[in-house]
């Protein structure tokens, strides 16, 4: 198992609409690779291609060129076979089904047999704090709550990667930063690696062991920096290490402009 | 509380339109009101109207002069009874072809671009148009073993104006996920038919709840007209032809036959509405 990357991308391209006038070149020349068990977040401005990465590893979308493999396999092969787990911006819960049931969706369509549904999702209650709301109906849920319940529903088939495309977009700050350690806590918890679409630089810093800045026209990674923070808590937000991870985020993130204007 | 507080709306509505009529009856012009020759308001002769209390003392009356005639409430109840089970064949009919169409035309592209069109000009065809047509369809027809019956007609038509909002309405219903829980499905590796039962058909049924109800109406109408245009007995359409040929002697009797078709109507309109009660599970908003 060792040596086998979680995802390996290699000058993977994306063209909306190729060979049309209106065609849009989303990626080009992407090579990435994710070691098991290591967060990695993807940020950049809107139009950078970030959330079309994501989907193309999930086999949502298919790559224009490159080649994609996720746990050694082909995207699509790791699609059937339930190697990730995925959570978007909108939880996405299925409105007429309870907390427990909207959980458990991924393993009834897989056939799993009801008592181990149960077991499951209970587990997994448990894990994301919900205990208590297992019969409510999402809508009695908060944003936050709901958000939970989508990456416990992530985790149903424990995967060994989870795809999170901006899952905190629509949370207030404080909420937001609440799930930033859960997802720590979680995702060490559970030893995925985790690919995780984020607009929020402080969220990125804090929650990755390395920072993929892409830039827009056309989507391709600029930089990738390492983050080497100590174990993360609430204090880690406040330690000067963290400042100075931000800022070089945020230099990276600046750079293509600086680019730009030292041309002009 | 809240179907409570609708009840009583309703009975309040039905007694506003009574006090209405009477208040007609009272200030209108008994030969009404013309312009030109153009008659823009009723008469409001007893002839034309007759009083509120002679519709309901007429259904108590027999239906005709012969001994041993029936009251006239025996017979719109016996027709009403019969236009409703034709009408409710003629729905569950429609639902199920509705939903089918629905369905295929979900799944196949081309094949919503190849039926809707029709489906909506299907619905432009006069009634009294396609009812010779089934009629004469079914003369050569037998189900199961069985000889066609002339309300098996009748229910054909009810089922041909029902469908239409049934499949219009589910087609719509089953493209109403949104982007992320296809998503997620698809990540799933769920199948179209995994999609289909898990997904989309609880997602339509917000949208299907409507549609049944329009369904309803749709057929308790087309059970009327096309008794009256297929000529086919028991029911209340023919009831209304045949009391209207009375009127000038009977009055108060055509308009007995009216209530019980209106009465037909919200019968079914109040037992499609029990369907929310069931199915409210799925349709979180409400959706009315």
């Amino acid at each position: 198992m060792t040596g086998v990357p979680a995802v390996a991308l290699s000058a993977v391209g994306k063209t909306f609409g190729a060979g049309k006038p209106s065609a849009v070149t989303a990626l080009t020349g992407i090579d990435l690779t994710v070691a098991p068990g290591e967060f990695v977040s993807l940020i950049g401005p809107s139009g950078c291609g970030k959330s079309t990465l994501m989907r193309l590893v999930a086999d949502l979308e298919q790559p224009s060129a490159g080649t994609i493999s996720v746990f050694g396999k082909t995207a699509h092969q790791a699609r059937l076979d339930q190697d990730y787990g995925i959570a978007f911006q909108a939880a996405g819960l299925l409105p007429w089904r309870t907390v427990r049931a909207n959980i458990e969706l991924p393993l009834e369509v897989h056939g799993v047999s009801r008592p181990q549904r149960r077991a499951r999702a209970e587990e997994l209650l448990a894990m994301v704090g919900l205990s208590d709301f297992a019969g409510h109906r999402p809508d009695q849920l908060s944003g936050g709550m709901q958000q939970r319940v989508a990456i416990a529903r992530a985790l149903a088939e424990r995967p060994r990667l989870l795809l999170m495309d901006e899952p905190f977009g629509a949370l207030d700050e404080m909420t937001r930063e609440r799930m930033q350690g859960e997802l720590v806590r979680l995702s060490a918890q559970t030893g995925c690696a985790v690919i995780f679409v984020t607009h929020s630089i402080p969220e990125a810093v804090y929650l990755s062991n390395r920072v993929v800045v892409m830039s827009p026209r056309p989507g391709q990674i600029s930089a990738i920096v390492p983050i080497a923070l100590p174990e993360r808590t609430e204090d880690t937000r406040e330690d000067p290490t963290f400042f100075a991870a931000v800022t070089a985020v945020r230099e990276a993130l600046r750079a293509p402009q600086r680019v730009g204007l030292e041309l002009t | 509380m809240k179907s409570l507080r609708s009840l009583a709306a309703g009975i309040g509505a039905f007694a506003l339109l009574l006090v209405l009529w009477e208040a007609y009856k009272l200030l209108g012009s008994p030969d009404g009101f013309s312009v030109h020759d153009v008659r823009l308001l009723p008469r409001a002769d007893d002839d034309s109207m007759p009083h509120v209390w002679q519709i309901v003392k007429r259904f108590s009356e027999p239906e005709i002069s012969a001994a041993g005639s029936s009251s006239v409430l025996v017979a719109v109840i016996k027709a009403a009874w019969f236009s409703f089970r034709v009408s409710v064949a003629g729905w569950i009919g429609g639902v199920i072809v509705g939903v089918l169409l629905a369905v295929l035309m979900q799944r196949f592209r081309t094949a919503q671009d190849a039926l809707l069109p029709y489906i909506v000009v299907s619905q432009t065809v006069p009634l009294v148009a396609i009812a010779p047509v089934v009629v004469g369809w079914g003369g050569n027809l037998a189900v199961f073993g069985q000889p066609w019956q002339p309300w098996m007609s009748v229910a054909v038509i009810s089922g041909y104006l029902a469908f239409f909002p049934v499949a219009v309405g589910t087609l719509r219903g089953l493209n109403s996920p949104q982007a992320a829980q296809l998503g997620l499905m698809h990540s799933y590796a769920a199948s179209w038919w995994q999609t289909l039962i898990r997904l989309r058909l609880p997602a339509s049924v917000g949208y299907l709840i409507p549609a049944l109800r329009l369904g309803a109406a749709a057929s308790v109408i087309g059970t009327i007209v096309a008794e009256i245009s297929t000529g086919t007995r028991g029911g209340i359409g023919r009831l209304i032809i045949e009391y209207a040929q009375s009127a000038t002697g009977d009055p108060a009797r055509p308009w007995t036959a009216i209530v019980g078709a209106a009465g037909l109507g919200l019968v079914v309109a109040s037992l499609v509405s029990l369907l929310d009660v069931g199915l409210g599970r799925f349709n979180p908003a409400g959706a009315r």
